[in-house]
């Protein structure tokens, strides 16, 4: 009853807190309304509103579908191996528990305040409980903005696929505080974290008007200034690097370091329970990040192409350099390299998948696959935390390196895309050193933002309900004492 | 009587009990066990982790025999369990006071 309490309240805050923001935002947004209604007419008077193309809605659904299965069982499965067997079905417990979770509130209020017209910083409640998106008098469902002029999916499409990004980033974040945390706790994070962190963050960086707002100069600065914060400096984060993988990690180091480590730890034996888990979640990861990845491109067309080659490629490469690294520094190759490798790269190339070229992807691939192995294991030992899963290690390191080096790689010089200018419909390079600044800063902010909400939020969870089990419970495993089960009765 | 207890390598096992058969040991035990002589354990190295296993997994066999068959028994299991190698383990020999099948209620040899 308390955390509902806690959960009304926090509503309350957040209304109360984004009042004056839509004040300040009043005469903008009352202009682009009065712009948009006009066109608006001007379009739907002679002809009818245009009818998503069938392939791109099938595609979306599909590469939605693909999302969930990455999240469960793949990220469920991949984290389950690696914890000690009294401890699986806690893992798997909250990577599914907070699935359904966050999966509820973001059609709630998380949707509309994620992507739609707010300020630079947060969305507003135009969306709320999808308010808007069904007329149920013509049975017709609005049309989402894709990244192409005149190309629409239907917005439950693009509702359901960014809800499923919402549910992974947060269900990420467990993996740092893995076998120690209360299912309580873990679920009253999971909403305030997903609030206050994912929702802005995901806002700055992926809100925009649309392609088609952008018919003129004046017209365009009008469209970006009602854009989110990063997404007007320019960066890029083609699927996510930022606004899922550094932003989970952070807040799972942050957490890590918060509840302290493990009992035991480093005194006992922690070895996974299970790698043929690890290796069957870390392929289902693989194979769902296509949707993750070139679903991101949100039209079934060459940009999708593209970010599903540079998935398939990049990530096979650093398979390979992160088991190189371990065969060359600690004598044998293992599984477990192997599948962490697969990760760290799909998490590299994930924010640049539809902005580099293969070469640049190939890249992207094999330096996370080393940089990340530094990441579990030097940088490990340098942070002291106890990072259970190593959820910094891999995606705070390979978001990081990834985000980065879209900069380098974005340019024509280095073989990227380039990007969009929809103002001339032409499309321009990007200059590396700017570009990497601006993807500096993007990660800088998220690592700011996400590292100092989650502080406050597990204050918040461990002056209410308290973040940590107890010692016993701990030493007889979560998986009997939270949730009254064992994973394996043999 | 005599009761022989043998540590021995897993992938040993069938070898040794075929050996023990052909000789005419009516039956033995096993139980998988775990343990350390002078046989290294191994290392296991999951991500940075290094987790040194010094217990490794090996079969302990009893057979419970006549004193006569001691001799024919160690030879048995000495040349089937052997590899040559460190950690083909060992063999106890102790004596045995008493021996009951519990079916007919036989004592002594006879319950053998």
């Amino acid at each position: 009853m308390k955390k509902f309490i806690a959960l009304f309240a926090l509503l309350a805050v957040l209304c109360g807190s984004s009042a004056p923001a839509f004040a300040e935002d009043a005469a903008p947004a009352a202009a682009v309304a009065t712009t948009e209604a006009a066109s608006a007419a001007e379009v739907e008077a002679p002809v009818a509103a245009p009818v998503p193309n069938k392939g791109d809605t099938s595609f979306m659904l599909t590469v939605t579908v693909l999302v969930i299965m990455m999240s469960i069982p793949g990220l469920a499965l991949f984290y389950g191996g690696l914890v000690r067997s009294k401890n699986m079905l806690s893992i798997l417990m909250q990577v599914f528990s907070i699935f359904a979770l966050i999966t509820v509130l973001w059609a709630i209020y998380g949707y509309s305040l994620a992507f739609t017209t707010g300020n630079a910083f947060i969305g507003g409640f135009d969306r709320l409980f999808l308010n808007g998106i069904f007329d149920p008098v013509s049975g017709a469902v609005a049309n989402g903005a894709t990244f192409s002029k005149g190309v629409y999916i239907p917005e439950f499409a693009f509702v359901a696929f960014q809800a499923t990004f919402a549910a992974i980033t947060v269900a990420l974040v467990v993996g740092a505080f893995a076998e120690r945390m209360k299912f309580g706790a873990v679920m009253l994070f999971s909403a305030l974290w997903f609030t206050f962190a994912y929702l802005p963050i995901a806002h700055m960086v992926w809100f925009w008007a649309g392609p088609d707002a952008y018919t003129d100069a004046d017209a365009a600065a009008a469209a970006t200034a009602t854009a989110g914060w990063l997404f007007q400096k320019g960066a890029l984060d083609f699927a996510g690097g930022t606004v899922v993988h550094i932003n989970a990690a952070i807040a799972g180091l942050v957490g890590a370091f918060l509840i302290g480590k493990r009992v035991g730890y480093g005194k006992e034996a922690m070895a996974p329970h299970n790698l043929v888990m690890t290796m069957i979640g870390a392929s289902l990861l693989w194979v769902g990040w296509f949707g993750f990845n070139a679903g991101s491109a949100l039209e079934a067309g060459g940009t999708a192409t593209l970010a599903f080659a540079n998935t398939l490629i990049a990530t096979a490469a650093a398979v390979l350099t992160w088991m190189g690294a371990e065969w060359l520094l600690k004598g044998k190759p293992s599984l477990l390299g192997a599948a962490s490798g697969a990760v760290a790269g799909l998490v590299a190339i994930t924010p640049a998948c539809g902005w580099v070229g293969i070469g640049g992807g190939l890249v992207i691939g094999a330096l996370a696959g080393v940089v990340c192995f530094w990441g579990v294991t030097g940088l490990k030992k340098l942070l002291g935390a106890d990072d259970a899963l190593d959820v910094f290690g891999i995606h705070g390191i390979g978001g990081i390196l990834g985000a980065l080096l879209t900069g380098v790689f974005n340019g024509f010089a280095m073989g990227g895309t380039g990007i969009i200018d929809y103002v001339n419909n032409t499309i321009v390079t990007t200059e590396m050193g700017p570009q990497v600044w601006i993807q500096a800063q993007a990660v800088l902010t998220t690592l700011v933002w996400s590292g100092v909400v989650a502080f406050v939020c597990y204050k918040i969870v461990d002056l209410t309900i308290g973040l940590r089990v107890a010692e016993d419970a701990e030493r007889e495993g979560l998986d009997t004492t939270s949730h009254g089960e064992k994973a394996y009765n043999l | 009587m005599k009761m022989v207890t043998a540590i021995i390598k897993p992938f040993k096992l069938d070898e040794v009990r075929e050996a023990l058969s052909a000789i005419g040991v009516q039956g033995i035990t096993v139980t998988e066990v775990k343990g350390f002589g002078r046989q290294k354990g191994h290392t296991e190295l999951y991500r940075g982790a290094e987790y040194v296993v010094d217990f490794l997994p090996k079969i302990k066999l009893e057979a419970a025999i006549k004193a006569d068959q001691l001799d024919s028994v160690i030879e048995a299991i000495e040349k089937s369990a052997q590899t040559g190698k460190i950690g083909d383990g060992k063999i106890f020999v102790a004596d045995l006071e008493q021996v009951i099948r519990i079916r007919t209620g036989e004592t002594g040899p006879e319950a053998l």
